[in-house]
């Protein structure tokens, strides 16, 4: 004797479960095969289940009213051996040689030079060198995924004079750092009309840089006032004849640059960087500029600022304004700034606070020029004013430095003239 | 009845045993797939029963080594009739690999296989009308003395593929013999909301041939109407519509539940009028066939009904990678 | 070598193909005495005889059933549908018979069936005489579809249709007919269905194109050259199934491909030539790939401005191939 299952059927297409109506066989009946055993109802149809053995009714395991699902166990019965009823197909599907699947991922390495243009594309824009990064797709195919994990994950920064000493220490800081910063994007409504921009390229890293700044910089900021009127005075005699000669323009911004680095050569202080346990003083002054263009904003350097005479920065400028402007920039012009003079003047700003660019210690805001009643000598005088708004890391400055450093500025451009000043 | 109504279609007592034999086990198969479907083993069953006085007693009119047949999905006594064995059907209500008709491509019903002339058949309806006027026009062209006998339901006979076919078949006289198993039913909707003429044999006329209305539970008045039509055919005289009237004696498919739309009442009424016994009825007043032979012969069918459940059952089914050959020629 | 217009190389090759094969039939439409709306069957009634070409009561879906079981029992129909925009009756034949009897008999029965259907536009023909078809029947295995592009493409790519085995949907541009003229040999050549054919070399940028739009893109190429823009053209002459090999090597070898059809733009055979060439070609391309197709309405309309709007043109394909090019 061997005792066999008889489960629901499917009676339907789409059926999936059956309710008993009632059992035709009680405990000990002996049944042929196909004589029907139960009513059992569904969606579809009522129908008389049969039995697929012949042989005794060992348990009903299913009640009368109860609902099963399609292939649930319905009752027991117990067959003769001998009957041959019990017919176990014996046409179940070819089994399928499991194929081996444990390839070696990592052997083949014949797409890791195929680029996709996202991968490309995401390289080109944050200056990555793709034979650095590892792919994890196929035969070594560099992902897309594989270049934003390298992203945010702190790539070598392109300013190669830093690189080694800021990254390391800050990396525990700044992995999380960013990680906010590219999922920090509210989720607003977007109403109807409303234009949705997405963030990528130069956007995004800039977006990138300036979250990093904020979050791990604590600001602060400060304020001179300025009198230039004498260098006004003395700007406006030369800057024909200049252009003249020159072949380009001799704007206000080059004399405070060359300011600038004068004063940082005085208060090195001011020309260094955090590093987590210590902070690095740089010898050489270069000055960051920011130059917008359209939707982007460039930050290219002028080296050894300190060196260069006024005529040498302005044409310095004129260059870095006109890549920037032409999209010409290339990497080593925006490397290995150690100081941020940003020309907030030229978009009539009388007043701003910077964001510094990291990993600088601070950046001056040098704001518009503007003709103003002063008091000088107890007389009202109409004098050129401009407001210089330096924005510093309180990690790496105090005020007391930084005080004196816009006190030297201040001097020093009060005092620029025909007389002290060359151009040359 | 007497004895002479089969004697005078110049039947002999062999003949119309082997048709009550053909009826007997299409019934027999039929009654098998619906428990093989309620026990869960087969997912779908479609019937004969009720029509298959019709189906055998038409294919017994024909020649069934030389004409074609476009039958559909009902039609077990017709394909049984033109040489399918009950293991091939098995084979087919199973989806096995081995099955004729569609090598377990199709569900059971869709009937198909070219040694024994039987077109391969679908799923929309009536689309065989002029495939069956396509292979007539054939014989036609090649001066063959073959007809082609092609069957629907009265539902399908509202489709344009009808009225296109039997249109085309009636302008060029085309040697091809429709018959219409008007069971009274298209799944739920009856007759008379189906077809506004009294029978659809009416619309014939429209189409410039003969229309008969037969007893569709009489083999032997639809043998007669087949047996005559195809004398037509063969003569050159066109085409032929027959309305064999009967009843579906089950619910649409194994997916219907007919309490839903008609009364049992009706249905038992229908039982009555049943070939399997009016035919045997006959036979045996006419002393052709005894409740002992009957017996037999119902044993031996039995036999072979076990027989093709247990090696359909038991054979393999297509392998998975089937499934992508035969688009096109290979 | 003979020159003959496109519909000439139709009838030639029906004709030849009658001759060859007594199992050769014509079906259709005023195919008989008439010789066709279009004179595509023009000679043949006289030649073959009634039986033969064979005029059959207006009825698409008979039309296309009848050759269904004429093919089934033996005989090789070459079934045509009077206009391409008339066959959507004949669809359940085509797609639910033809095309799936092969496969659901398990091999047992098939449909060597040709079926003939003059498509598309810029003939005044507006909505129901002007339609492309071929979108509603490229996604059904069992079926082909062939559109030939010149007088020596339509007379061999129709004898290999009426020689194949399985059910051919052949369509003919109907302006065409009489715009094109070529040399065809008079011998008797097939050429293979399925593979896609380059008509022009070139190394700029890739033009993939079938039918009438073949020749715009030919003419637009010539004009190219002059500017040095180099064009290669492939002619995808069969447009289901396509010629993945011969689509991805186009595709490949310039790394810019323009696709276009006079068809409506979405859903058309183009979608999913630009389907294989993305999946295959990612490193390849060197532009997005471009579509140039007709508009997404239902059909060309009546009026002359509003079907040239319509209509694909040598200028329409001119423009895109150098836009492209400049890329």
């Amino acid at each position: 004797m061997a005792s066999e299952k008889i489960n629901m059927p499917q009676l339907g297409e789409s059926v999936t479960e059956g309710t008993i109506s009632s059992w035709l066989v009680q405990v000990g009946d002996k049944v042929n095969k196909y004589d029907p055993i139960a009513e059992v109802l569904t969606d579809k149809v009522n129908a008389e289940v049969p039995s697929s053995f012949t042989g005794t009714i060992k348990e009903l395991v299913a009640e009368e009213g109860q609902t099963i699902a399609v292939g649930d166990l319905m009752c027991y019965i117990d067959t003769e051996d001998s009957a041959g009823d019990a017919t176990q197909p014996t046409n179940k599907e070819t089994v399928e040689a499991s194929k081996e699947t444990t390839e070696q991922p990592n052997q083949d390495q014949s797409m890791k030079k195929r680029y996709s243009p996202a991968v490309l594309r995401l390289a080109q824009e944050n200056d990555i060198d793709l034979d650095q990064v590892t792919g994890s797709g196929q035969k070594g195919r560099i992902t897309r995924k594989d270049i934003e994990n390298y992203l945010s994950n702190g790539k070598p920064k392109t300013t190669s004079s830093n690189q080694e000493v800021s990254s390391k220490p800050s990396q525990a800081q700044a992995e999380p750092v960013v990680e906010k910063a590219t999922s920090s994007a509210p989720v607003s409504d977007m109403q109807q009309g409303d234009i949705e921009i997405p963030v990528t390229g130069v956007r995004k890293a800039i977006a990138q840089n300036m979250v990093r700044s904020k979050q791990e910089i604590p600001h602060a900021w400060m304020t001179v006032e300025v009198d230039v009127t004498d260098l006004v005075t003395y700007r406006n005699q030369i800057k024909d004849d200049f252009k003249k000669k020159e072949g380009f323009s001799l704007t206000f911004f080059a004399f405070f640059v060359k300011a600038v680095a004068q004063a940082l050569k005085e208060y090195p202080q001011l020309n260094s960087m955090w590093a987590g346990d210590k902070i690095i003083q740089k010898k050489a002054i270069n000055l960051s500029i920011a130059v917008a263009k359209d939707e982007e904003l460039f930050v290219p350097v002028i080296k050894n600022a300190d060196e260069k005479s006024i005529k040498g920065i302005a044409k310095d400028i004129t260059e870095l304004a006109g890549k920037a402007r032409k999209g010409k920039l290339t990497g080593d012009d925006m490397k290995g700034g150690t100081f941020t003079v940003n020309n907030t003047g030229s978009f009539g700003s009388i007043s701003s606070m910077g964001v510094i660019n990291h990993p600088q210690a601070a950046i001056l805001q040098v704001e518009s020029i503007v003709k103003r009643p002063v008091i000088v000598d107890n007389m009202f005088a109409a004098r050129d004013m401009v407001n210089l708004s330096l924005s510093l890391d309180h990690r790496v400055l105090d005020g007391l430095v930084c005080g004196n450093f816009l006190s030297y500025l201040k001097k020093t451009l009060e005092n620029m003239n025909e007389k002290t000043m060359s151009i040359y | 009845m007497g004895k002479e109504r089969h004697e005078a279609l110049g039947l002999t007592d062999d003949q119309v045993i082997e048709m009550f034999r053909t009826m007997l086990l299409a019934r027999k198969l039929d009654e098998r797939m619906w428990l093989l479907n309620r026990a869960g083993k087969i997912p779908f069953v479609i019937s004969c029963q009720g029509q298959e006085a019709a189906q055998v007693g038409a294919s017994f009119a024909l020649d069934r080594e030389k004409d074609y047949t476009a039958p559909y999905y009902r039609d077990m006594g017709v394909v049984l009739a033109f040489g399918m064995t009950a293991k091939e059907l098995m084979l087919s209500g199973f989806a096995k690999a081995e099955d004729p008709n569609s090598g377990g491509r199709q569900m059971p019903g869709h009937f198909g296989q070219k040694k024994n002339r039987i077109l391969s058949g679908s799923s929309p309806v009536t689309t065989q009308v002029p495939h069956a006027v396509g292979v007539a026009l054939a014989g036609k062209m090649e001066k063959k003395d073959f007809v082609s006998f092609v069957t629907l339901g009265e539902g399908s006979s509202n489709q344009g593929d009808f009225h296109e076919g039997l249109n085309f078949a009636g302008v060029h006289k085309l040697p091809v013999i429709t018959m219409v198993e008007n069971n009274k039913y298209a799944i739920s909707v009856p007759i008379e909301k189906q077809i506004a003429s009294k029978n659809v044999s009416d619309r014939a006329i429209g189409y410039g041939m003969p229309g008969v209305t037969v007893d569709g539970n009489d083999p032997l008045a639809v043998y007669k109407a087949v047996k005559e039509a195809r004398e037509r055919a063969i003569n050159g005289e066109g085409p032929t519509l027959i309305e064999a009237v009967s009843y579906r004696l089950t619910a649409h498919s194994s997916d219907d539940d007919d309490r839903q739309y008609r009364e049992s009442d009706e249905v038992e009424e229908a039982r009555k009028k049943d070939s399997i016994i009016t035919f045997a009825a006959y036979l045996k007043e006419n002393g052709v066939l005894s409740d002992e032979s009957e017996k037999e012969m119902i044993d031996e069918i039995n036999s072979i009904v076990n027989e093709a459940t247990d090696y359909a059952e038991n054979a393999a089914y297509a392998e998975a990678e089937h499934a992508l050959k035969y688009v096109y020629e290979e | 070598m003979p020159v003959m217009s496109y519909i000439q190389a139709v009838t030639a090759a029906l004709k030849e193909e009658m001759q060859r094969d007594e199992k050769v039939f014509i079906l259709g439409e005023d195919v008989g005495k008439k010789g066709g709306v279009f004179r595509a069957t023009d000679g043949l009634y006289d030649e073959f005889g009634e039986a033969r070409v064979l005029d059959t009561p207006l009825a698409e879906s008979a039309i296309a059933g009848v050759g269904i079981g004429a093919a089934m029992y033996g005989m090789r129909p070459v079934a045509e549908m009077q206009f391409a925009d008339f066959i959507m009756p004949a669809v359940n034949q085509i797609i639910s018979e033809a095309a799936k009897m092969r496969y659901r008999s398990n091999n047992d029965w098939n449909v060597p069936m040709t079926i003939r259907a003059p498509y598309g536009g810029g003939v005044h023909g507006a909505l129901y005489h002007s339609q492309s078809i071929e979108a509603v029947f490229a996604n059904q295995p069992g079926l082909k579809i062939v559109m030939p592009s010149t007088p020596y493409d339509v007379k061999g790519l129709l004898k290999a249709s009426i020689r194949d085995n399985d059910p051919v949907l052949f369509l003919e541009h109907k302006r065409a007919y009489r715009l094109l003229k070529g040399e065809v040999p008079e011998d008797d050549y097939v050429l293979p269905i399925g593979k896609a054919d380059v008509k022009r070399e070139g190394s700029d940028i890739t033009v993939i194109t079938y039918g009438l739009c073949v020749h715009f893109a030919l003419q637009a190429a010539e004009k190219l050259a002059e500017e040095g823009i180099d064009a290669h053209i492939l002619d995808l002459r069969t447009v289901y199934p396509l010629d993945k090999e011969a689509i991805i090597e186009a595709a490949q070898k310039t790394g810019k491909v323009l696709l276009v059809t006079e068809d409506n733009k979405e859903g058309s055979i183009i979608g999913e030539v630009a389907a294989i060439v993305a999946e295959n070609c990612l490193f390849d391309l060197d532009a997005p790939i471009k579509r140039l197709a007709g508009p997404d309405v239902p059909s060309m309309p009546y009026a002359p401005t509003m079907e040239k709007y319509f209509m694909m043109n040598p200028d329409k394909v001119e423009k895109a191939m150098r836009e492209l090019a400049e890329f």
